[in-house]
């Protein structure tokens, strides 16, 4: 079991990065309820700022990775 | 449609030149190289009296031993020089280059492709290592085409304290070590630059060549069905693409570059299309598995040329937000900059690596639950145990098989519409 600390950094990115994409998840689901009619854009919108989150905890899995 | 075809050919060559690239750095990394060299040369002689025990036993070696699911994720996940359909393995043309031994250029089947991609030949001291083409150190290695009794697998430390796993060509009762090809990770992934390049048609590239091939072929019939169904209601393969197209253009391309969508329209629908139909390709079980999506070196080639369309669109405003930004007190500028100058950089960093981890993740994903199988069967021991894991891993494979289809649209999605929004925020024009 190498890299345990490395893996501990890994699993820290990655609940960082689960609660931004669920808050992201959980309001877009508040605004469709709200305007469904624009349920197009806050998609769109939605899946944009997960990607964003997304690519914070990826670099930090990628670090954690390099330095395992 | 024919710019579209065009700067698809334009990704498919930059893909090439990100293999050529390292190439380039040959020069730079040579001192390095030869460091490494005298380090695993004192490690040889250490390990010599191994040598003998390692390949005593080559023959029954194969297919025995524990099973190991991290080795056998990671064998499906990379790039190999056999096309495997199912049971059947095609050669791949091979285009190697090493320093001493020139070019090279031959077909895999040279190596007499075996059980699970091993060679049983080596060839001009290349061998096929579980479809791989490695290259015997030893320069006493007969050259040209000789039967070899085996290739062994031995975890041997490498000079920085760390363990790395090597494989030894059995021959003679001797074992030669092999070297992988020079790859352009800066030593950062395992791989670095070693005495041998590797610019083969591999399974990535076929696969990138046959979806490039498809998808020109696909746009070429669609925009001769729009001419000839002129005013007409779309059909067939038309009216499964319409609905894409269009929407990259309006939910993607519009609100995001203003009045200027129709210059990147071509630019991103061959970038959504492109990425989609590798993800899609990937996808396709028993199909040689190809992740090309999931390969670093292609997703760094699409972001770099997302770099670069980004950079060179880019107008004053855009720079002087990065240099200068504007409304920032001076003595701020000397934060502000370098972070600016970092993120320039960082931005198709992150869309790189996520490219490469979603897809990566998802094909490993979908092995390890495959590998359930063998875990719980205790590689044959354990019948009844393989088999109520076979129920419960196909459930679970089809189950990632469809987040998967979910993820190849969505990642495809998002690596356009970002591409989309940095181009937005480099081509926008001031308005305060």
């Amino acid at each position: 079991m190498g890299g345990s600390i490395a893996a501990i950094g890994m699993s820290l990115a990655v609940i960082g990065a689960g609660i931004g994409i669920g808050n992201i998840g959980a309001k877009a689901m508040e605004a469709i309820a709200r305007q469904p009619e624009a349920v197009g854009d806050i998609r769109a919108n939605m899946i944009l700022m997960a990607a964003l989150v997304e690519g914070a905890a990826l670099i930090a899995i990628i670090l954690s990775y390099l330095t395992a | 449609m024919r710019r579209i075809l065009l700067i698809v050919a334009c990704l498919w060559a930059l893909d090439g030149a990100t293999f050529g690239q390292s190439h380039e750095n040959h020069q730079s990394e040579e001192a390095h190289a030869a460091e490494m060299h005298e380090a695993h040369g004192e490690h040889e002689v250490q390990t010599h009296h191994a040598d003998e025990d390692l390949c005593a036993h080559a023959d029954s070696h194969g297919e025995s031993g524990d099973f190991d699911p991290a080795a056998t994720a990671y064998h499906h996940i990379s790039d190999a020089n056999v096309y495997t359909i199912g049971p059947w393995a095609f050669p791949l043309p091979c285009i190697l280059y090493s320093k001493e031994d020139g070019w090279s250029v031959f077909m895999s089947s040279k190596f007499g492709i075996g059980h699970h991609g091993n060679g049983y030949k080596a060839y001009k001291r290349y061998v096929l290592d579980e479809g791989v083409v490695k290259r015997i150190k030893d320069p006493n290695f007969p050259m040209g085409e000789v039967e070899i009794d085996g290739i062994v697998h031995e975890e041997v430390a490498t000079p920085d304290g760390k363990k790395k796993v090597v494989a030894y060509v059995c021959y003679e009762g001797q074992a030669f070590e092999t070297e992988h090809k020079s790859t352009a990770d800066f030593g950062m992934f395992g791989g670095g630059i070693t005495s041998f390049y590797d610019f083969s048609i591999t399974k990535n590239v076929a696969s990138m060549i046959l979806v490039a091939i498809l998808l020109g072929w696909m746009f070429v019939y669609i925009a001769r069905k729009y001419e000839e169904r002129d005013g007409q209601a779309p059909t067939g393969l038309q009216s499964f693409v319409e609905p894409i197209f269009v929407f990259i253009q309006d939910e993607v391309a519009k609100p995001f570059l203003g009045d200027k969508w129709e210059r990147f329209l071509p630019f991103l629908q061959a970038l959504f299309f492109f990425i989609l139909g590798l993800n899609l390709f990937g996808q396709i079980p028993f199909l040689g598995g190809s992740n090309v999506t999931g390969n670093l070196a292609v997703t760094a080639a699409l972001a770099i040329i997302t770099f670069i369309v980004v950079n060179i669109n880019g107008n004053a405003h855009y720079w002087k937000h990065i240099f200068a930004m504007p409304g920032v007190p001076k003595p701020l500028l000397f934060i502000m900059t370098p972070v600016e100058i970092i993120g320039m950089f960082i931005k198709p960093l992150t869309l790189m690596l996520r490219l490469f981890a979603n897809i990566t993740a998802g094909h490993m994903v979908i092995i390890i639950f495959i590998s359930l199988i063998f875990i719980f069967g205790q590689s044959g021991e354990n019948v009844g145990g393989a088999l109520g894991a076979a129920v419960g891993s196909t459930l679970l494979t089809m189950f990632m098989m469809s987040i998967e289809l979910l993820v190849a649209f969505i990642q495809a999605f998002v690596f356009t519409i970002l591409t989309a929004s940095y181009l937005g925020a480099a081509t926008e024009e001031a308005h305060h």
